[in-house]
């Protein structure tokens, strides 16, 4: 491949930007469903030690203002984050940008512990990378599993007993829900962490809005040429 | 004073001017799809369509046959944690000369004593309850198969939908024929194994394996079978109609 190609060519950037309010929406109305009942386990025998039992999710962060509303924001919005994501994977597949973007454990383990002991200072520079270091590629890779985690264990808790395989692989239905919420926990730590790095390089801010610049395609970089 | 536009302009121009065309179809089709939906009015607007592609979701997945894994005793729920509910402001109790009014589009439509239900063929599991809410419990049920009844009644096939409505402040549901005849579905007179009781929906009460819990009507008295659905309830404010499990 030798075409310059740009840091985020368009269908990356559409379903990032899609991904920012399908994800707020999924989540919202998920947190209005716990509303309903916040507490994890079977009635009689709740799982007191789980993590955030109890919470009730307050106004600010939820959608669909009441059960009923936000079960069908949830079931709408679903189809459209999995219909995202599917694209998505199509077009990284399809397009060869997933070699600079999936974090591949051969070649970028070694890169990911240097990269962090660089974060922690324990190391005076960064490592030479493309246009992700290895910690990023486990990063964004991660976020595609935990949106598969999110779509089937999903799956298992709108239909326990038609999908009653898919649910017994979590465990059953309230085993499920329990990852289902967790899947969500995930997520929002992953947000959390990326609008903190994207505030302190603001430069990718600017690319994923607009392309970015033509670069040398990832394949023929130096740092990628091991693989 | 102008200046001329060189090629490069020309081109840097048009990138922005698609670039916000872009943006605005972005942000256009975002708006338009939040407009549709009306959390008020849930079953109405992008949300009533996404909820009709739904049901043909769940509806494909309906397995006719499938049935609820029976729990083991230990899983079984205390009754002190299993919810009752009813919308009465009191626990409803059955008038005197309870009758269960069987009609719709059969051969011979009939009021049953509960002794008469009681002689029919049995059915009994111990599954998992699904309430809308997310919440599970665990409950054995007795009674007869929604099914069985048909067979002494003598459903038309024209019936592809079944409404059963109760004392209970008038509170209702309708069903879709395949769901109401699937086998673990019961008008159920016992719960652990003893009479049903008023805060379970006592003297007679729909379970199931394959609904949420509010689909299960509690202290019944009609069930007719009709050509064509008829809301429900919680279906009426804005739940889901199917609510397959």
């Amino acid at each position: 491949m030798s075409r310059r190609r740009r840091e985020q060519p368009w269908p990356i950037r559409l379903a990032h930007w899609l991904n920012v309010w399908l994800l707020a929406v999924m989540a919202g109305s998920g947190l209005q469903i716990l509303v309903a009942y916040p507490a994890m386990g079977p009635r009689g025998a709740t799982w007191d030690w789980f993590l955030l039992e109890g919470w009730r999710p307050g106004p600010l962060l939820t959608v669909g203002r009441w059960l009923a509303g936000a079960r069908h924001w949830h079931f709408a919005f679903a189809w459209f984050f999995v219909a995202t994501g599917a694209l998505y994977v199509l077009y990284l597949a399809a397009s060869g940008e997933w070699r600079r973007r999936l974090f591949l454990p051969r070649r970028d383990f070694r890169n990911a512990i240097e990269t962090a002991t660089y974060y922690v200072r324990l190391r005076a520079t960064p490592p030479a990378q493309g246009l992700y270091n290895g910690l990023q590629r486990l990063a964004y890779t991660s976020t595609l599993l935990l949106a598969l985690v999110s779509i089937t264990s999903g799956l298992a808790i709108y239909e326990p007993l038609q999908l009653r395989a898919l649910a017994s692989i979590f465990g059953g239905y309230d085993g499920a829900r329990a990852i289902h919420f967790l899947a969500l926990v995930a997520f929002a730590v992953f947000t959390a962490g990326h609008v903190i790095l994207v505030l302190l390089h603001p430069r990718t801010l600017a690319s994923m809005l607009t392309g970015g610049a033509r670069e040398v395609p990832d394949d023929q970089a130096p740092d990628d040429r091991r693989s | 004073m102008t200046r001329r536009l060189t090629i490069a302009d020309r081109d840097r121009l048009a990138r922005v001017v698609r670039r916000r065309a872009l943006l605005r179809a972005f942000l256009a089709g975002s708006a338009a799809a939040v407009a549709g939906c009306d959390s008020a009015r849930p079953r109405a607007g992008l949300l009533g369509a996404m909820e009709r592609f739904n049901l043909r979701f769940q509806q494909a997945l309906f397995d006719p046959e499938k049935l609820a894994p029976e729990e083991p005793e230990s899983a079984l729920t205390p009754d002190d944690a299993f919810p009752a509910y009813f919308v009465s402001p009191r626990v409803p109790l059955a008038p005197a000369g309870w009758r269960l009014r069987v009609g719709g589009l059969v051969e011979r439509s009939r009021a049953f004593t509960l002794e008469e239900l009681q002689r029919l063929p049995r059915t009994s599991y111990r599954i998992r309850h699904h309430c809308v809410e997310g919440w599970s419990a665990v409950a054995s049920w007795h009674g007869v198969a929604v099914r069985d009844l048909a067979a002494v009644v003598g459903v038309r096939p024209e019936a592809r939908y079944v409404e059963f409505r109760s004392f209970d402040d008038g509170y209702w549901s309708s069903w879709d024929r395949p769901s109401a005849f699937h086998p673990q579905t019961i008008l159920a007179f016992g719960r652990n194994g003893e009479a049903l009781a008023p805060p379970w929906g006592a003297p007679l009460r729909l379970y199931a394996a394959v609904k949420l819990g509010y689909k299960m009507v509690k202290y019944l008295t009609e069930v007719n079978f009709l050509d064509r659905p008829t809301g429900g309830y919680w279906e009426d404010q804005g739940y889901e109609w199917f609510a397959g499990v």
